[in-house]
């Protein structure tokens, strides 16, 4: 029986962060460290003394942890990024799903293989729901700018709200744009004549 | 001509301008491309969606390519700088509190001394100095070392630290950074946000740094010579645009859509016309050149630009010095640049290196269509870079 593996992830969100944490569990009983914050990154990570990390491939702080393979000394040198090592076709999977890992120097590659199943097939739904969420909150957004220009259009035209509707959509097309985005144009032109 | 569409990456900066011009205003389009601009939260993400071909083109650090051919860093799958996407243009800056004890200290803040500022910065901070970088391999590193070398500043314990761009401000009005050296906007933000002032801008330590490379996989350029020469003619077109004052106005409200760099136009404006505000008392300094996208050959890939990084990162790093300039020499290609670029009118050298750091003037020189100006090319320090040394 190998050693418990010590892992971290780095993960501000904390609904998202306990269901790597739980999907990590699920293999194995590795101890997972999540850390939140990500001030004082570094020293917070050389505290836990990993054999892996793994950080969200969209944050920013992730040029932190690149500085932080390039230490000098042995015990100050907790990392290096797997995919220099392990075959880059793990590497492709995990930047495709969003995940980046950082393995300490000497790490077994077949240990790590079932890890990084685990981490790649949670990042990949976290992914997707992110994709949603955003689409959803931009369609949200359009139908507030599209109401808005709609109700500018009434008052200004004396229409009901369907001819504003075939107002706006008929401006689309002849502009080759999307109505919320004619819509806009109108919302921002309405509030600078204001 | 078939629009052939190609995926760039890139991270929202004020350099990233010859990219983005080139899509926008359709320079690109001229030359059959569609560029698929995809923004990255960071440079580690830029490099790997290049390495693992999930884009094709990057603007890239010109120090990144080098380090990976060098074997620094976590991945090192072989690069190619094709262009010189941008000169100069990095702010060095310091808190509230080591701008109050400067000024105490008499300093002028010039925004052009680099000694001046380096010897009156080593007084005021003799405890010690952590300075945040956006990258460990990155030209903000090498001008820091630069500066630091020649100044009385190499008594000061010093730390270079990562801190991601957009943070850099937080970090510094935290505590957590004394100073920094960044690329626009971020400098100017964090003047605006009240919690900086710019000391220097880069181009006081090296006046032609390159800055932003465009950046291929070495195999993708060998495979694809038309697409990339297709790329590095939309790029020299947008760069021409950019360097025509008329077209200021129009690139800072361009670059300050949401869509881009989403910050005010007035503060993109800054970088491009080289007039920044490096306080929050409104004193504007005058930096001509600040930020080079096509003046004297700005986008020639110098071999001699590549050797200069790889015997920076050698004597850092502790790497044999002959091996690394053998390893690193043919990361910036002049040669493909020549062939891309002919008969467009850009000038051309008639050599691919030069000793740099040794133009104390603007100089003409031997090309192709005659003669040539390249800009001044020195270090404060007057050291002289011989890439044949």
């Amino acid at each position: 029986m190998p050693s418990k593996l010590t892992i971290v992830v780095v993960e501000e969100d904390r609904d998202r962060a306990i269901a790597i944490v739980d999907a990590l569990r699920d293999h194995g009983d590795d101890g997972v460290h999540v850390i939140g914050d990500t001030s004082g990154l570094a020293r917070k990570i050389a505290a836990l003394q990993p054999d892996i990390v793994l950080i969200d491939i969209d944050h920013p702080t992730r040029d932190v942890m690149e500085e932080l393979t390039l230490a000098s000394g042995p015990l100050e040198r907790p990392i290096a990024m797997f995919v220099s090592g392990a075959g880059s076709g793990l590497a492709k999977a995990a930047i495709e799903a969003g995940v980046s890992a950082y393995v300490v120097d000497g790490l077994q590659p077949d240990r790590l293989k079932p890890v990084m199943d685990a981490a790649i097939a949670r990042f990949q739904i976290m992914r997707q729901m992110r994709i949603e969420l955003d689409e959803t909150r931009r369609a949200l957004e359009d139908r507030k700018v599209i109401d808005r220009a709609k109700g500018l259009l009434m008052k200004a035209k004396q229409v009901d709200e369907q001819a504003a509707y075939a107002i706006l959509r008929k401006a689309a097309m002849d502009q080759g744009k999307r109505v919320a985005d004619v819509a806009q144009s109108l919302v921002t032109a309405a509030g600078l004549l204001r | 001509m078939k629009t052939t569409s190609i995926s760039v990456a890139y991270m929202p900066l004020v350099d990233a301008a010859p990219l983005i011009v080139g899509q926008e205003m359709g320079f690109a389009e001229a030359e059959g491309l569609d560029l698929e601009l995809i923004p990255a939260p960071s440079w580690s993400s830029v490099r790997d969606m290049l390495a693992f071909g999930r884009v094709d083109v990057a603007h890239l650090l010109s120090v990144v390519p080098v380090a990976m051919a060098l074997g620094l860093g976590g991945v090192t799958n072989a690069m190619s700088a094709v262009s010189v996407l941008s000169v100069n243009g990095n702010v060095i800056g310091v808190s509230r509190g080591l701008e109050a004890k400067l000024r105490a200290l008499g300093h002028p803040f010039d925004f052009a001394d680099a000694r001046a500022a380096g010897t009156a910065l080593a007084k005021v901070a003799q405890g010690g100095l952590t300075i945040g970088v956006p990258f460990p391999f990155s030209m903000h590193v090498e001008l820091l070392h630069v500066w630091r070398a020649s100044t009385p500043l190499a008594t000061v314990p010093l730390e270079i630290r990562t801190v991601p761009p957009p943070m850099m401000a937080q970090a510094l009005a935290s505590g957590e950074i004394d100073a920094f050296c960044v690329g626009e906007p971020w400098g100017s933000v964090s003047v605006e946000n009240g919690d900086g002032a710019l000391l220097l801008p880069g181009r006081a330590i090296w006046s032609f740094a390159p800055e932003k490379v465009l950046a291929t996989r070495a195999d993708w350029a060998e495979t694809e010579p038309h697409l990339v020469g297709r790329l590095m003619r939309t790029v020299w077109r947008a760069g021409r645009w950019l360097a025509d004052p008329s077209s200021r106005t129009a690139a800072a409200e361009l670059l300050s859509r949401p869509r881009w760099l989403d910050v005010p136009a007035e503060v993109v404006d800054r970088a491009l016309t080289g007039e920044l505000a490096i306080s929050q008392g409104g004193e504007i300094r005058d930096v001509p050149g600040f930020l080079e996208f096509h003046q004297g050959a700005a986008n020639f890939p110098w071999r001699s630009q590549g050797k200069w990084i790889a015997s920076r990162l050698a004597h850092r790093m502790g790497l044999d010095p002959q091996e690394a300039a053998r390893a690193a020499s043919g990361v910036f290609r002049s040669d493909l640049y020549r062939s891309a670029l002919e008969g467009t009118g850009a000038d051309m050298p008639g050599a691919s290196e030069k000793l740099e750091g040794a133009l104390r003037h603007p100089t003409a020189v031997a090309s192709e269509r005659g003669e040539m100006i390249l800009e001044r090319n020195v270090f404060f320090d007057g050291r002289i870079f011989d890439p044949s040394a």
